[in-house]
């Protein structure tokens, strides 16, 4: 093999595929990249046997081929290299090492047979469909922050990807909850999307699909079963195995009778909750929401290190509640709202309460109280 | 036991066991009623902290109540695949112990008396026992149901006698008044108290001072230690340590780097060093349930309705205690009589046999399916039970499977444990 591209090129391309491989191994060959030279590309591919990313970039192959380096040595070679710079990798007789060269630099990496390198057979793949690259880069960001990292309930551990009927229009929905809060966001289903199975996308590969979707008027290539899915940016795939798990049945915790509705300015909310939350020592502690006529104090105590309290301006005239909430989770929400107010539907200090830009918004979020 | 020369303490006199008089250190029997049984010990009024425990508990208390039975062989335990709860000490004589499987002592001992277990009779008779130890001090540690740690400092003014006089008196009373016998170990930490009231069982009283505890334990095995068993007594054995006077001349140092704090408490107890305090309330760590099958069962589909039960006995166990768990551990024993344990740790407590047996059932599918012989629930990590079964968002049938099984409780309650029967237990 003996390839040589611009080094900017290389290290875009090793960019999206090196974070996929653990930084501890006990898998030799899972620290390492696959490499391959053919037909004026260069090929890379990493794995952590869940997820594997590959990239392609243009090359100019003097002689094709292939082998396995180190993913994160390689990708730190080639960010230290001057810019503009030229890249030849190159394996000679020794098929033991890659050779690196790039103006007076020369590195020499152990290599691995490209033989050993697993793979990830996505198998069939039985529905697909395009979707904007801002339609997903929303279905994710506006859920990702209420995936759960805890193992007991290792459904949680995703996004909830399905489609269902709303009103006769087919939507797509992405759904997160680590039971203390849920977020549901939905759009119309694009063509194709309709009939497919519900899939829990791991947490993983959620944070490396956000952080492949660079141009938000591109369009992303999704094919899916019940067990893979793979994302494909141009260049760029990514395919990755499902949490075989069923996730909850969700709709039956997103109250449809809450008659208390509050109207707050979104950014006035957040600055006072984020004050108020200054005193309690630990994330968890609560925020408590006093809510009268027209009215809306937010207080916290905290034994140790005293209390705070601060009055808000609101649009509220149902009966007065007294409700505590995760300061931590009211500000995640508040982040993830766009209008410049945000609606709050309330029922009692121990019903779970929806928060939303205003009724019918395409993002909703569902918080479970503190007791205050 | 007790160590001439070197004595730190005052000399007090021997007092006779059985007629409760004072007699001369160097008397070899009571010199008022001629009994050999003197407890004499240069540390005997200094120390406080005993261990009290029943001896044979179930098979004396049978005894007790059966007086034929008095000079033969009997066994507490029984049916074709169980195991010996305990046995007297005519029984022991034949090699028959306790938790031995049935089938064994009953080779061993075939003229055995067997007498199925009445736990509701002992019971009784421990509470018995256990008010008196109150009588005693109100510092009681029970252990279970028939040993308690007792720290009885201070008590000598309210008693008008030195502790171990009172002990004495109380050993003699549990004879006279519940008509079984117990043993007294007598010393100044837990560790020795209970090393000592093992010491010579039955009716036995045996002191342990503190001058002389390291000399005493040096020649011990290391198994002597509570808290190593078999596995981590071959573990020790491998790095040198088979003697607690091997532990006793290793670095500090060493022990820590090998066994980390474990190490430290090896190394502290090896030289007689225990600081735990007797506390009144002994908190319950676990709630489990088993049962021993006739015949050998190797399918899954035949275990879970047996998995099943059990989870209701732990969930119910659990209800009356007002405690939940979150950790479900579910064991095997196999034919062959080795054990294997799973545990499944819950999203949070819970007292509900339906979470429960989800647990154990889950762990049971990542079991093999071999031959056992015993199966069981327990339940850990306990909690109080207002911390149970809160719910949340990602736990959307909570609600349904709490009333379910509240009436399934109550009608249990009410018409008894058969009123109700799961599909899983359901045999047709």
């Amino acid at each position: 093999m003996k390839v040589t591209l611009e080094r900017s090129a290389l290290l875009k391309s090793l960019g999206h595929v090196h974070r996929v491989v653990e930084r501890r191994n006990t898998i030799p060959i899972l620290s390492n990249v696959l490499i391959s030279a053919e037909n004026g590309q260069l090929a890379l591919k990493a794995t952590d046997l869940d997820l594997e990313i590959s990239g392609s970039v243009a090359a100019d192959v003097a002689q094709a081929g292939a082998t396995t380096v180190p993913a994160h040595t390689l990708y730190e070679i080639v960010r230290k290299l001057a810019d503009g710079a030229q890249v030849t990798l190159e394996i000679s007789g020794d098929a033991g090492q890659m050779l690196i060269r790039s103006g007076r630099s020369r590195f020499n990496l152990q290599a691995l047979s490209e033989g050993d390198f697993p793979k990830l057979s996505a198998g069939d793949l039985t529905h697909h469909f395009t979707l904007g690259a801002a339609d997903l880069k929303k279905l994710i960001e506006k859920t990702q922050f209420a995936i759960s990292n805890e193992e007991t309930r290792y459904y949680l551990n995703g996004i909830y990807l399905h489609t269902l009927d709303v009103g006769g229009k087919t939507m797509l929905r992405a759904v997160a909850t680590d039971g203390h809060r849920l977020a549901r966001v939905e759009l119309a289903a694009p063509a194709g999307a309709s009939g497919m199975p519900g899939i829990i996308l791991p947490k993983k590969a959620v944070a490396e699909i956000q952080k492949l979707i660079e141009a938000p008027d591109s369009e992303v290539f999704v094919e899916l079963s019940t067990t893979k899915a793979r994302f494909t940016f141009g260049a760029v795939v990514l395919t990755t195995k499902l949490i075989d798990g069923t996730f909850p049945d969700y709709g039956r915790v997103i109250p449809a009778n809450n008659e208390k509705r509050l109207i707050v300015d979104r950014a006035s909310f957040r600055a006072a909750v984020d004050r108020v939350a200054t005193i309690s020592s630990e994330r968890g502690r609560a925020v408590k929401l006093s809510l009268g006529d027209g009215k809306l104090v937010l207080s916290v105590t905290n034994p140790e290190s005293g209390s705070a309290m601060e009055e808000v301006e609101v649009d509220y005239d149902a009966a007065p509640i007294d409700i505590g909430f995760n300061a931590r989770y009211l500000l995640d929400i508040s982040d993830q709202l766009e209008g410049d107010t945000a609606l709050l539907k309330l029922s009692d200090a121990a019903s779970p309460t929806i928060v939303l830009d205003r009724e019918g918004a395409a993002a909703l979020y569902v918080l479970m109280p503190m007791r205050v | 036991m007790s160590k001439s020369g070197d004595l730190k303490f005052h000399l007090a006199g021997a007092i006779c066991r059985d007629c409760l008089n004072e007699t001369s250190l160097s008397a070899e029997r009571c010199l008022v009623c001629g009994s050999p049984r003197l407890l004499k010990h240069p540390e005997r009024d200094v120390l406080s902290i005993a261990h009290i425990d029943c001896d044979a508990f179930y098979a004396t208390v049978e005894k007790r109540d059966n007086p034929e039975l008095f000079d033969k062989p009997v066994i507490i335990g029984g049916g074709k695949r169980g195991v010996v709860s305990t046995c007297c000490y005519i029984a022991r004589t034949y090699g028959v112990r306790s938790a031995m499987p049935t089938f064994q002592a009953k080779k061993l001992c075939p003229d055995a008396v067997w007498i199925a277990p009445d736990m509701k009779k002992y019971a009784e008779v421990g509470r018995h026992v256990r008010q008196m130890m109150f009588e005693l001090t109100p510092l009681v540690e029970p252990v279970s149901i028939d040993e308690a740690f007792l720290d009885l400092s201070g008590t000598e003014a309210l008693h008008k006698a030195s502790v171990a006089l009172s002990l004495v008196k109380f050993a003699k009373r549990i004879e006279t008044e519940v008509g079984i016998s117990v043993s007294v170990g007598l010393s100044y930490c837990k560790f020795l108290a209970k090393i000592a009231s093992d010491f010579d069982k039955p009716r036995g009283f045996s002191i342990l001072g503190q001058a002389e505890a390291v000399e005493f334990l040096r020649d011990k095995s290391v198994g002597l230690i509570f808290g190593v068993g078999k596995v981590a007594q071959e573990r020790l054995a491998k790095d040198g340590f088979k003697l607690i006077g091997d532990v006793q001349i290793a670095d500090e140092s060493r022990l820590l780097k090998l066994y980390g704090n474990e190490g430290l408490r090896l190394y502290r107890l090896a030289h007689g060093q225990d600081t735990r305090k007797v506390s009144i309330e002994r908190e319950t760590k676990s709630v489990s349930a088993e049962t021993t099958f006739f015949d050998d069962i190797s399918k899954h589909a035949d275990l879970l309705p047996l998995v099943l039960k059990l989870s209701e006995r732990v969930a119910l166990r659990l209800k009356k205690a007002k405690l939940s768990g979150r950790t479900v551990t579910l064991k095997l024993k196999g034919a062959d009589f080795k054990t294997q344990t799973r545990a499944k740790n819950l999203h949070e407590p819970t007292q509900l046999s339906t979470r429960i047996f989800a647990a154990a059932r889950e762990a049971l599918s990542q079991s093999p399916e071999r031959p056992y012989r015993l199966v069981g629930v327990g339940m850990s990590d306990l909690r109080e039970a207002a911390e149970a079964d809160h719910g949340d968002l990602a736990d959307v049938g909570l609600a349904r499977e709490k009333a379910t099984e509240s009436a399934v409780d109550r009608l249990r309650a009410k018409f008894g444990e058969g009123a109700v029967v799961k599909g899983w237990g359901f045999k047709g």
